[in-house]
């Protein structure tokens, strides 16, 4: 049997570019809380060679790890907020019983995570490398690097808040549930910087950070919004 | 005929208490079902398990004579929700929060403008709702389900935080709804006076 009068509904693109629209202009109405990664992003890549020493050869060797490490650990203090303040004020819930598909939804919101907190860090990190003596080549392979990882980690990030949402200390949860599944990026965006660093073959690394970026991109959406549904039982 | 809405031998199980066992009606265009009861007696969750967000310990609630479950996305397009929380961002105005809603829902073919001043937000339309009192609040979110073309309304506690001229408006729309052919579950403490087929559930 049909449902007779139904009106069109609208399209699931349609959906999907809203929710980064709104999510991006309350961003842009509240900077607070995408600045804050970014500076703890700065402040610990800036405070490393203070406390090691301004020795050339150290900084040059350690430089990819402190970078790398400095961003996940930014990306996963910004993932908390992703569904937090929409559970509080009760959108959440519209939007699960809203007739657009969930996981749409839930990957606009993660598009609109990744623009105000990945995108900003990939753009900060060149003058923090300065600050490791990276050369101009490396640095754009740390560019690459960091803007597929924080696509890994925007998308696997999603899950996890999707899962802690209704728990008021969910930080530490989180990034428990996060780290294991955040662990090869890390591995694979530090090692392949350090490899172009010392001038050997690195594109391998390039490669897999995106067939990770690829394979969350097309699995996470949907376990986060699965998770959601049972967060808000 | 089939009723447009309707469901038996609901059970929902919060914990460890059995908050309705049993529990069935079936309402057609045109009709409202009111939900009484106590603070606590599980008004909002039959309303947030009709929505679909609460998995039921038995029964099975249709729409149109199919399982709501087989054809989730068709009937989310059907009901508009007036929950508890707002479900409005505090930092945008009113007319962006309205904006947002516009491709989450079919729209009706009313005015906007009339909308508002028929709820008496008009000249708050360009102030971030986190300025507006929550009477106000409550009326931007009556908004949402007045430009929404849906067929199923469903109001938790729709008076809440209203004055005497907003309980007024409230039932005057919801009557218009009903007239125009739609459906109504309204869960409330009082007693309302509804010109209007009303079918009585106490929880």
């Amino acid at each position: 049997m049909m449902i007779d009068d139904v009106a069109e509904q609208p399209g699931i693109a349609s959906g999907l570019v809203a929710m980064v629209r709104r999510d991006l202009l309350l961003v842009w109405k509240r900077p607070g809380d995408v600045l804050n990664p970014l500076f703890f992003f700065a402040m610990v890549c800036t405070l490393f060679p203070l406390a090691v020493g301004p020795s050339a050869e150290q900084l040059t060797f350690s430089g990819p790890g402190v970078l790398w490490v400095a961003a996940l650990l930014a990306t996963l203090l910004s993932l908390n907020s992703l569904f937090v303040a929409d559970f509080e004020d009760g959108s959440l819930e519209q939007l699960l019983v809203s007739p657009q598909p969930l996981p749409a939804l839930v990957l606009g919101k993660t598009i609109a995570h990744w623009l105000s907190s990945g995108v900003p860090l990939v753009l900060v990190s060149p003058l923090l490398a300065i600050t490791y003596r990276m050369p101009t080549d490396v640095v754009g392979v740390m560019m690459l690097t960091l803007a597929l990882g924080t696509v890994c980690l925007s998308l696997l990030g999603s899950i996890g808040a999707a899962l802690t949402v209704g728990l008021s200390r969910g930080t530490a949860l989180l990034s428990l549930l996060i780290l294991p599944l955040a662990m090869p990026v890390l591995l694979l965006g530090a090692n392949t910087v350090s490899l172009a660093a010392g001038d050997e073959m690195y594109s391998t690394g390039i490669w897999a950070l995106a067939a990770y970026a690829v394979a969350t991109l097309s699995l996470a959406p949907y376990a986060a919004a699965a998770a959601l549904r049972i967060s808000n039982e | 005929m089939t009723a447009k809405l309707s469901a038996n031998d609901l059970t929902l199980v919060r914990g460890e208490r059995v908050l309705f066992h049993g529990l069935g009606f079936a309402l057609n265009s045109g009709e409202l079902l009111l939900l009484q009861g106590q603070n606590g007696s599980g008004k909002t969750s039959l309303i947030r398990a009709i929505a679909g967000l609460l998995s039921l310990e038995s029964g099975e609630i249709f729409w149109g004579g199919v399982p709501v479950l087989q054809q989730r996305q068709l009937f989310h397009g059907s009901l508009v929700w007036l929950a508890h929380s707002s479900g409005l961002k505090a930092d945008l105005t009113l007319v962006e929060n309205l904006e947002f809603e516009k491709v989450l829902r079919p729209q009706s073919a009313r005015e906007p403008e009339e909308v508002f001043e028929r709820l008496g937000i008009a000249r708050l339309k360009r102030l971030p709702v986190r300025f507006l009192s929550a009477g106000q609040q409550r009326r931007v979110a009556l908004a949402r389900i007045l430009l929404a073309d849906v067929a199923l309304w469903l109001l938790d506690e729709p008076f809440t935080n209203l004055d005497q001229e907003g309980r007024e408006l409230v039932i005057e729309l919801t009557e218009e709804h009903l007239a125009g052919g739609g459906l109504c579950v309204l869960a409330a403490h009082q007693d309302i006076d509804l010109e209007a087929t009303v079918k009585m559930v106490r929880l």
